[in-house]
């Protein structure tokens, strides 16, 4: 190791000094600080949507109309969707980490097309403020989903939103774009395939995805757009259209999508769980494959979303078998940390207790994902609140602890400081009680017929409704001491250093926080990606 | 990564934010195919469209694929398919050196790629001449398989012009990067990736044509 690795002697500057003034950031194309970026408009529109959650949770409390109208209800639903889905959990993990870390992990000095980078965190930036802004204009009441005939119909202003995803679609796909390239062609010389860390190869299935999925919701919602205005007759069934037809094709897109969500998740994990454990992967090719065959197999489960719609038994039965089928890749993956953490040195550090925290959420929602997709089940509990507690268990349980886990495990390198490690272990505590509070009683009242997206309900489902709300109290209590924890460290927080985790792949060869040009010298590749020292350093 | 720029060098750090200059013609000819990729995909879900209403409105889709002008079609195809020899006879010119021919070639692309948009915007008219647009009054008395194959064939074929104005514009860049010399016959990665762009156009058009026009 040089005296460089170890950063005894930083002879750049790092990425944060180096240049200085608000314009330094704005027209960079530094891919650290692109990423850096993402995060800082992210977290806004993450407490953006967190709090119009909050607030129809509020109203939830006790049936009957509290303090909102059905409305305005409707509109902060969708918004919440649109915010927390396209804003948030799609675009997080690649945008934020992988922009940050996947050339870092390659031993790269930035991706394939820097200022292509820029541009996309533009497109983010622009399709964010318009989907937000559209609240200003009326807001949309259809749903995330933008379900045909009532997006087409209703007077609620649905251009707007709409034309937000276009755009955050462009954004995903440049990106998705980006990546591929980078992994294909910006890999150090001696990294081959099988050298690179686990999650790069998420990141490269998920580029793929991105690719190849959204020009397809692309051209969907702008169909609906010319619907909208200029009369064309596309899905109207009074002019030849089928409604049907806007369904497949946008979960064609949005199924794939969710894999866009958690498969970078899944790659994190595969980071941490070996670091923690002391323990080299177990499995290491089965875990890159699997992220490859879930890419595959999840493009090909759309219509599950759609078992109640009308659609064939043939095709039913086909698409309920895949969907059983991808569910074995991401056991794969389960059982394949589980294995690396068997006789591990294991560390419970704040990264490590948020990725066990994903391995228990993301194991209930994976076991509720397979009841939905028996075709009988799903008949009950379609459209229920069964489904809003499955789909939290997985992309927030899934998606968004692991953001709180890669924040956590990076931070330090990201920042060149270290959070407060006791507030890091009570927020993961109050987390993991407020969540499961807040979203398994929504799995009862499903079960027992409480449908999703409603204003209103039965007093039958009082205390499940009245759990959840609570629950969801404790929940922002920890997400607000954890985020104020983070932020407090920009300032007040310990040097870090290079290497607190013990990581054995390139990101922590470098000087905390990297250089501009993210190695000193020529990154070490002798060791591999997950190869740990067998004495264990106290 | 190429480890002998300037980037491991000390002086590094008066480059802004880690850009050494290497070029890789491959990298932009990736970035190329995976952006072609989303557009096939892009088109490829109309034709899904196409393909599901055809399959729900097959006599509706025959009439109305009757009203449209075959020989319009057929020769805005030819005109098409000249189109993209000419540019590839532009591009093979241009690397053997020979930079007027190539602009030459380029000029003759473009004014291919108007005379198609001509006859397009002629073909539209004629429609809208006859009240047939997408929100008009006749529209709406047509049965409702002809109404859906008339959206298509006003979406379909607006994005497939869009397309064509968009690879126009692209033409036009590669000329005065040629005329300017900005481009070298060694580095020719701007000028093949627009050349591949157009290619598709036209491809695209390969199979509109017979979709709208030779169905009736």
């Amino acid at each position: 190791m040089t005296t460089a690795a170890i950063g005894l002697s930083p002879s750049l500057p790092n990425y944060l000094d180096a240049r200085r003034g608000i314009l330094s950031w704005l027209l960079t194309t530094d891919h650290k600080r692109i990423g850096i970026m993402y995060l800082m408009v992210m977290m806004v529109f993450f407490a953006f949507a967190t709090t119009m959650a909050l607030l129809f949770r509020l109203e939830l409390l006790s049936p009957g109309e509290q303090f909102m109208g059905s409305d305005l209800y409707n509109r902060l639903l969708t918004l919440h969707g649109v915010a927390m889905i396209f804003l948030f959990v799609i675009p997080g993990i690649p945008a934020v980490f992988g922009n940050f870390f996947l050339p870092i992990m390659i031993g790269a000095e930035d991706v394939a097309f820097p200022r292509l980078n820029l541009f996309s965190w533009y497109c983010f930036v622009l399709g964010a403020i318009l989907a937000l802004g559209s609240v200003m204009l009326g807001g949309p009441d259809t749903g995330w989903t933008f379900y045909v005939p009532y997006s087409a119909k209703t007077s609620h202003n649905v251009l707007v939103p709409m034309g937000a995803a276009f755009i955050l679609g462009w954004s995903s796909i440049l990106t998705g774009l980006n990546f591929i390239t980078t992994v294909h062609r910006m890999r150090a010389k001696k990294m081959g395939w099988f050298q690179m860390p686990l999650f790069v190869w998420s990141l490269y299935s998920t580029g793929w995805i991105q690719v190849l999925a959204t020009p397809v919701i692309g051209i969907t919602l702008a169909l609906v757009l010319l619907e909208r205005l200029l009369g064309v007759p596309i899905f109207d069934p009074a002019r030849g259209g089928d409604p049907i037809l806007y369904q497949h094709l946008f979960w064609i897109y949005s199924h794939p999508a969710v894999y866009v969500m958690i498969l970078p998740a899944m790659g994190v994990v595969s980071e941490i769980i070996p670091t923690f454990s002391r323990k080299t992967i177990f499995g290491y090719k089965l875990i890159a494959f699997s992220s490859i065959a879930i890419a595959g197999i999840g493009s090909l489960v759309w219509a599950h979303h759609m078992f109640t719609s009308g659609m064939s038994d043939v095709a039913r039965v086909v698409f309920s078998f895949l969907t059983f089928f991808v569910a074995v890749p991401s056991g794969v993956k389960v059982f394949n940390w589980l294995a690396t953490m068997y006789k591990g040195s294991i560390h419970l550090g704040p990264p490590m207790l948020w990725a066990l925290t994903f391995i228990f959420l993301f194991t209930i929602g994976g076991l509720t994902g397979l009841i939905n997709a028996s075709l009988s089940l799903d008949i009950h509990i379609h459209d229920t609140s069964f489904v809003v507690a499955h789909f939290h268990y997985t992309m927030f349980g899934g998606g968004g602890v692991i953001f709180f886990a890669a924040l956590h495990y990076w931070w330090p390198k990201m920042f060149g400081r270290m959070y407060k490690l006791k507030p890091a272990y009570v927020a993961i505590g109050v987390f993991f009680v407020g969540f499961n509070l807040t979203y398994f009683p929504l799995f009862v009242a499903g079960m027992l017929g409480m449908p999703r997206r409603y204003a209103d309900y039965l007093p039958e489902y009082t205390i499940y409704h009245r759990l959840s709300t609570i629950g969801s109290w404790v929940m922002v209590s920890a997400l607000l001491i954890m985020f104020i924890n983070l932020f407090h460290s920009l300032f007040k927080g310990a040097r870090a250093e290079h290497n607190p985790w013990g990581g054995a792949t390139l990101e922590w060869q470098t000087p905390t926080p990297p250089p501009v040009l993210n190695f000193d010298g020529e990154p070490d590749l002798s060791r591999g990606a997950y190869e740990y020292p067998t004495k264990v350093e106290a | 990564m190429n480890p002998t720029t300037p980037a491991s060098t000390p002086n590094a750090q008066s480059i802004p934010a880690g850009h050494a200059e290497h070029y890789d013609p491959v990298i932009g000819r990736m970035g190329m195919w995976l952006f072609l990729f989303t557009e096939v995909l892009l088109f490829g879900a109309l034709f899904i469209v196409y393909a599901v209403y055809l399959g729900m409105h097959r006599w509706e889709f025959q009439e109305a694929s009757r009203h449209l002008d075959k020989l319009s079609g057929a020769g805005n195809t030819v005109i098409l398919l000249t189109s993209s020899l000419t540019l590839a006879l532009a591009i093979g010119a241009f690397a053997r050196g020979k930079r007027g021919l190539s602009l030459g070639m380029l000029a003759g692309t473009l004014a291919l790629a108007a005379l198609f948009l001509i006859v397009k915007s002629f073909e539209w008219g004629a429609k809208f001449a006859h009240d047939l647009y997408p929100n008009s009054a006749t529209m709406h008395e047509l049965p409702p398989g002809e109404q859906v194959f008339y959206g298509l064939y006003f979406t379909m074929t607006g994005l497939h012009a869009l397309h064509v104005i968009v690879g126009g514009v692209a033409i036009t860049v590669v000329m005065w990067l040629i005329w300017t010399r900005k481009i070298r016959p060694d580095r020719l990665g701007v000028f093949e990736n627009v050349g591949l762009f157009w290619h598709l156009v036209d491809l695209v058009w390969i199979f509109l044509f017979p979709l709208f026009y030779l169905i009736g």
